[in-house]
């Protein structure tokens, strides 16, 4: 399993067309995928989950990849979460 | 057999089509007690299936139209279909309470719903509404219905419905759908306003026009005259494609004048600007041509919701219209609303006369709370363009000093908060009470600005409803009495270097507007759909003439008198 802090600096914050991005990349993975925001932990591949906690630009979450190919799954969604173009 | 049923004229222009009639699916989400769990999750499944097969097809309908953003919300929708913490807890409800698939999904998403209304966020209220949708299809499929949306057609149709949900309207494709009819509705609702925005002729309040019409039989939709003609012959058909032409050239001669100067033939300028409600109404706006927006009216804000929307809610709007309108100068009017309205979380009174009552300005200046939450809201976004505000119903200097001085109040509250707020903000009223165009020269030493709001100003003067027939008739913009009234707010305004506007419907009347001209009148304010008509119009007139005009309709003594001497005056293309 591996764990980073990341500062999401997608414009908009993780709404709309990114939160969708999002999920389903992670979804194109096999590892389970986590997402923390203050506290709160979610599921990567849940899209009602990463909507409902509403990531801001500028916010930082910690985000959990594991399994067999977690580390191309946390590179993969760190660029989702910190491409600058929307 | 041919049959005309009467509505409302919502949206101008004719069109001629196949109806597709929109039924509202009925769905049942009683909780039942199963005893086969496994096969009742497969059922779940089954349907869940069926589902992600409907939306895959829209999906890709949608995009090989080319519409990439409305191809994205059909995307949202598939991800919602296979979250695993939705399907996931629905299966485990369905094994552990042993209860129909129904109502174990229904539970999840309401659940769901909850959380999304309780983020502060239009764009989350929006995927709330997102959530409904699939969920209804996902319903109908375990009841074994299938939902026949509006995407299912390719050819050109007249939409048939009872009304138009916010979500079916934005689905809408000008290209596919070429008339709408509603059974129920006004000018006002939801579809009426995107109907009018998206061009598409419109009849709503018709009544029962989803159970008359038979599908695929042809339809004519007058949306001038308010009226949709059934199985018409073939010589009402040929009337009638005639009409349509001859609006589609009024139509395309008018666009051409976008971009010419609000001036008359000698020269004479003024603003012409736009009546607005809503967001989405923005891009009509635009596509007119308008100069900015003279009164943005905030009260669907507050219309049709359990509870008050929060600053920030009202932020994001005021944001997203000052943004989209550049630099063009956007006059936002403070809440106008009453006890006539719906509104469940003001806990208004009943009264006798909701028109002569606790409403507007009164009622924000009684419920301060309210006040200053859309005042802070407006200061906020007054720094992502060109903001203007004005106050409603303003009756007395008193009423005035109060709103203004809370306003100053909340601004120095926000900058102590080091919150950005513009500097340059007009603050301005609306005249309809008569009390305020008597008194002009008072309240022009103090407003930056006013804005006649004829409407009813013209009500208050004559003491008549204009909705109620048997009086309406006292409902008369172009009466002497009126042009004075006008008369004396435009030259009060203007001995304090201030200037007037008009919101009120008067403005766009072609009868009126010369007169208007020729009183001097700065700004006019008219719906979208009447600007460039109204441009039209006052580009054929010289002001001299005008002046000539009004100085004579002053000294007149009926509104048959001003209309004769304006229709027989030889400029005016009435």
């Amino acid at each position: 399993m591996i764990t980073k802090t990341i500062v999401v600096t997608r414009k908009n914050g993780i709404h709309a067309r990114p939160a969708s991005q999002f999920v389903k990349v992670a979804t194109s993975f096999e590892s389970e995928v986590t997402v923390i925001k203050n506290g709160k932990s979610g599921n990567g591949k849940s899209i009602m989950g990463i909507m409902a906690m509403a990531i801001a630009s500028g916010e930082e979450i910690i985000l959990s990849t594991s399994g067999v190919d977690e580390e191309q799954a946390m590179e993969a969604l760190e660029n989702v979460l910190t491409e600058l173009e929307d | 057999m041919t049959k005309q049923l009467n509505g409302i004229a919502a949206s101008s222009g004719i069109a001629i089509g196949k109806a597709f009639i929109l039924q509202e699916p009925k769905l049942c989400i009683e909780e039942r007690k199963i005893d086969d769990v496994l096969s009742e999750i497969k059922r779940f499944e089954h349907a869940l299936e069926l589902t992600k097969q409907d939306l895959v097809m829209i999906r890709d309908s949608v995009k090989m139209k080319m519409d990439q953003e409305k191809a994205e919300i059909f995307e949202a929708h598939l991800l919602i279909l296979e979250d695993p913490e939705l399907v996931d807890k629905v299966k485990v409800t369905i094994e552990k309470e042993k209860i129909n698939a129904e109502s174990a999904w229904n539970t999840e998403v309401q659940t769901i719903i909850g959380i999304f209304g309780q983020i502060n966020d239009s764009y989350m209220k929006e995927r709330a509404a997102d959530i409904k949708d699939v969920s209804k299809r996902v319903l109908l499929h375990l009841s074994g219905q299938q939902w026949k949306s509006i995407d299912w057609t390719a050819e050109e149709v007249i939409l048939i419905a009872e009304d138009l949900s916010p979500s079916e309207t934005a689905q809408l494709d000008p290209g596919v759908v070429k008339g709408i009819v509603t059974d129920i509705g006004g000018r006002t609702s939801h579809s009426a306003i995107m109907a009018r925005t998206m061009q598409i002729p419109a009849v709503v309040g018709t009544k029962e026009s989803t159970q008359l019409v038979e599908p695929g039989t042809i339809v004519i939709v007058d949306g001038l005259e308010g009226n949709v003609i059934l199985n018409p012959s073939t010589e009402q058909i040929k009337t009638y494609e005639t009409k349509r032409c001859a609006h589609q050239k009024i139509q395309s001669e008018l666009t051409r004048i976008i971009g010419l100067p609000v001036q008359t033939e000698d020269g004479f300028r003024v603003e012409l600007v736009a009546n607005i409600g809503s967001l989405i109404e923005v891009e009509a706006v635009l596509q007119n041509d308008a100069m900015g927006i003279g009164l943005f009216r905030t009260e669907f804000l507050f219309m049709e919701r359990e509870q008050m929307p929060s600053e920030e809610e009202q932020f994001q709007v005021y944001q997203a219209v000052l943004t989209k309108m550049e630099q063009k100068p956007v006059i936002f009017r403070t809440l106008d609303i009453g006890g006539d309205k719906h509104l469940p979380y003001l806990e208004l009174p009943q009264e006798m006369n909701p028109f002569l009552g606790f409403r507007a300005i009164r009622l924000c200046l009684e419920r301060k709370d309210l006040f200053r939450t859309q005042l802070r809201a407006l200061l906020r976004a007054s720094v992502y363009g060109h903001l203007k505000i004005m106050f409603p119903m303003i009756a007395t200097l008193d009423e005035w000093h109060q709103a203004k001085n809370l306003l100053m109040e909340v601004k120095e509250e926000l900058l102590c908060e080091k919150v950005p707020v513009s500097h340059d903000i007009s603050v301005g009223m609306m005249v309809e009470i008569p009390s305020t165009a008597v008194m002009a020269e008072q309240f022009a030493k103090e407003v930056d600005f006013f804005s006649i709001g004829t409407n009813d100003l013209i009500q208050y003067t004559f003491a008549a409803d204009r909705m109620n027939e048997r009086v309406s008739y006292l409902y008369q913009p172009c009466h002497p009495t009126i042009l004075r009234l006008v008369k004396m707010v435009i030259d009060a305004a203007h001995k304090e270097g201030k200037w007037t506007g008009m919101c009120g419907e008067m403005a766009s009347d072609p009868i009126a507007i010369p007169l208007l001209i020729g009183l001097g009148l700065d700004e006019f304010s008219t719906n979208p759909q009447t600007i460039l008509q109204t441009k039209k119009i006052i580009r054929a007139l010289t002001r001299e003439e005008a002046q000539h005009l009004a100085e004579k309709a002053l000294s007149m003594a009926t509104s048959e008198q001003v209309e004769t001497l304006v229709k027989n005056s030889a400029r005016t293309p009435v």
